[in-house]
């Protein structure tokens, strides 16, 4: 079960707590959760991440087991915490303004 | 018992304000979507309690909230867990993707610049339909959705205009803010651009035609160029659907031949910038705007906040100060931030940068501070509810 922590605003709009669960198996990837994720919770589509070029946008953030991993590519895996549900994956809005 | 419900969006969430006919005491509810800036919420006019709304984060892109209930509820369409036939999850009700190749556009400083999308400025539901709505866009197109804004599609005629390339951003970005549409010919549909100027189509919106003659801009040059000016906004009284009314960058404009031929009415107002204008329910040739300095100073002359209403279509203003603030105000009041009821005593509404949403239950003449205290306005409708 792979855990991820939304910022408050996407709890928000999917209606959700603190932390959504995920089915997932294989190669964990922040593609894989992205796209669980979206699957799951169709109105995220288009939050995380571009519709059409499934690029992230560009003040939303991934953090795995403490380290940012959002310049990493899409398709790297996470570490073993993430894949076995011990360490949440974060997405996390960045901090923008003054 | 009828009465009026006025949606206000700002730039940290939507309100609604609630009032029976007398329009004395208000009930305010929200904020809706808190944090999001909501830049347009308007209602159905074929059904009061479907509301849409759009709601745009600078972090979290756009998404479209519809309500069926009057806005007690609301719900993102297609965001329920959906399979199309073919297996794909739904949730396409914030997909605004271009139609084609995109093109480029010109940007500040002359070089082209591919179009974006940004956020949805304005959304206009159809007159007949509750299901059917139009989105005006940044970067500037026009979308509609004809399943309650599940999906929308672009009505790309526009901006692939031949003038698209020349097409240039203002201050706020090159946001399509106006549209309105004809009520008694449902093929033709007006729209405004910022800073590409006004279109009309007359096929649905196959076609379009930059509406342009008789608009002079002191920083255009070109008397006839095509695009270029900077429209704030325009107004169209349902009775009369020939004559519009246009607040410029600088200038009031109208224009009697659905917009082939424009005509400065701004007479005696003591400025000719400002960004909102309307039109009374039930007076067409009654209009009102609000006075601001200049581009550069937005906020009201001598720090007095003052509607001026014209009763002859134009070009002879009053002032309307009643209970407004008349020392010390240095609000702005934005292009889809006034709007009036269609009661038999007129009910006008405007918002304001400082929070504040006044109201009128008598035209004009007396206004009162609805709420004081919201984040700033970025929109105000009313719906008039029976």
């Amino acid at each position: 079960m792979i855990r991820v922590v939304l910022p408050h605003h996407l709890r928000t709009l999917a209606r959700v707590g603190d932390e959504v669960r995920l089915k997932l198996e294989g190669k964990i990837t922040p593609r894989t959760i992205l796209d669980a994720l979206e699957s799951e919770y169709p109105m995220l589509r288009g939050t995380i991440r571009d519709h059409t070029a499934q690029q992230r946008r560009p003040l939303v953030r991934f953090f795995a087991c403490g380290e940012d991993v959002s310049h990493e590519s899409p398709d790297t895996a996470l570490p073993d915490a993430i894949a076995k549900g011990v360490e949440p994956f974060f997405i996390m809005g960045a901090i923008a303004g003054g | 018992m009828s009465g009026v419900r006025i949606l206000v969006g700002t730039r940290k969430g939507a309100f609604t304000l609630t009032s029976d006919a007398k329009r004395k005491d208000w009930k305010v509810d929200g904020p809706h979507f808190a944090g999001w800036e909501i830049y347009h919420a308007k209602g159905s006019p074929a059904d009061p309690n479907r509301i849409y709304a759009s709601q745009t984060s600078a972090w979290f892109g756009q998404i479209i909230q519809r309500s069926s209930d009057g806005g007690k509820t609301w719900e993102t369409p297609g965001g329920a867990i959906e399979t199309t036939p073919e297996g794909m999850p739904k949730g396409e009700s914030n997909k605004f993707v271009y139609d084609g190749v995109p093109g480029t556009h010109m940007w500040y400083d002359g070089t082209q610049h591919p179009w974006e999308f940004k956020r949805v400025w304005h959304l206009e539901p159809s007159l007949g339909d509750p299901d059917h709505v139009y989105a005006g866009v940044e970067d500037a197109a026009l979308f509609e959705s004809k399943d309650g804004g599940t999906s929308w599609r672009e009505l790309s005629g526009l901006r692939k205009h031949d003038t698209g390339p020349k097409w240039q951003p203002g201050a706020g970005g090159m946001c399509l803010h106006s549209i309105i549409l004809d009520p008694k010919n449902p093929k033709r549909i007006f729209i405004a651009i910022s800073a590409a100027g006004a279109f009309r189509t007359d096929d649905g919106g196959e076609t379009w035609r930059p509406i342009k003659r008789g608009l002079h801009s002191q920083y255009i040059p070109d008397p006839n160029a095509e695009v270029g000016h900077c429209v704030h906004h325009i107004a169209m009284h349902p009775a009369r659907p020939n004559t519009l009314f246009m607040q410029k960058h600088w200038d009031i404009m109208r224009s009697d031949d659905a917009g082939d031929s424009w005509r400065e009415v701004s007479g005696n107002l003591p400025s000719d910038f400002g960004f909102p204008i309307d039109i009374h329910a039930h007076e067409p040739e009654t209009i009102y705007v609000v006075p601001i300095k200049s581009d550069s100073e937005h906020f009201p002359p001598d720090g007095k906040l003052r509607v001026y209403r014209s009763r002859t279509g134009g070009n002879e203003w009053e002032e309307l100060t009643k209970r407004l603030p008349q020392r010390d105000c240095y609000v702005n009041v934005l292009r889809d931030a006034m709007t009036v009821d269609s009661l038999q005593s007129c009910g006008v509404y405007f918002g304001t940068t400082g929070g504040q949403v006044y109201g009128s239950n008598d035209a004009g003449d007396t206004w009162n501070a609805i709420v004081r205290d919201l984040p700033a306005v970025l929109s105000v409708e009313a719906q008039t509810l029976s």
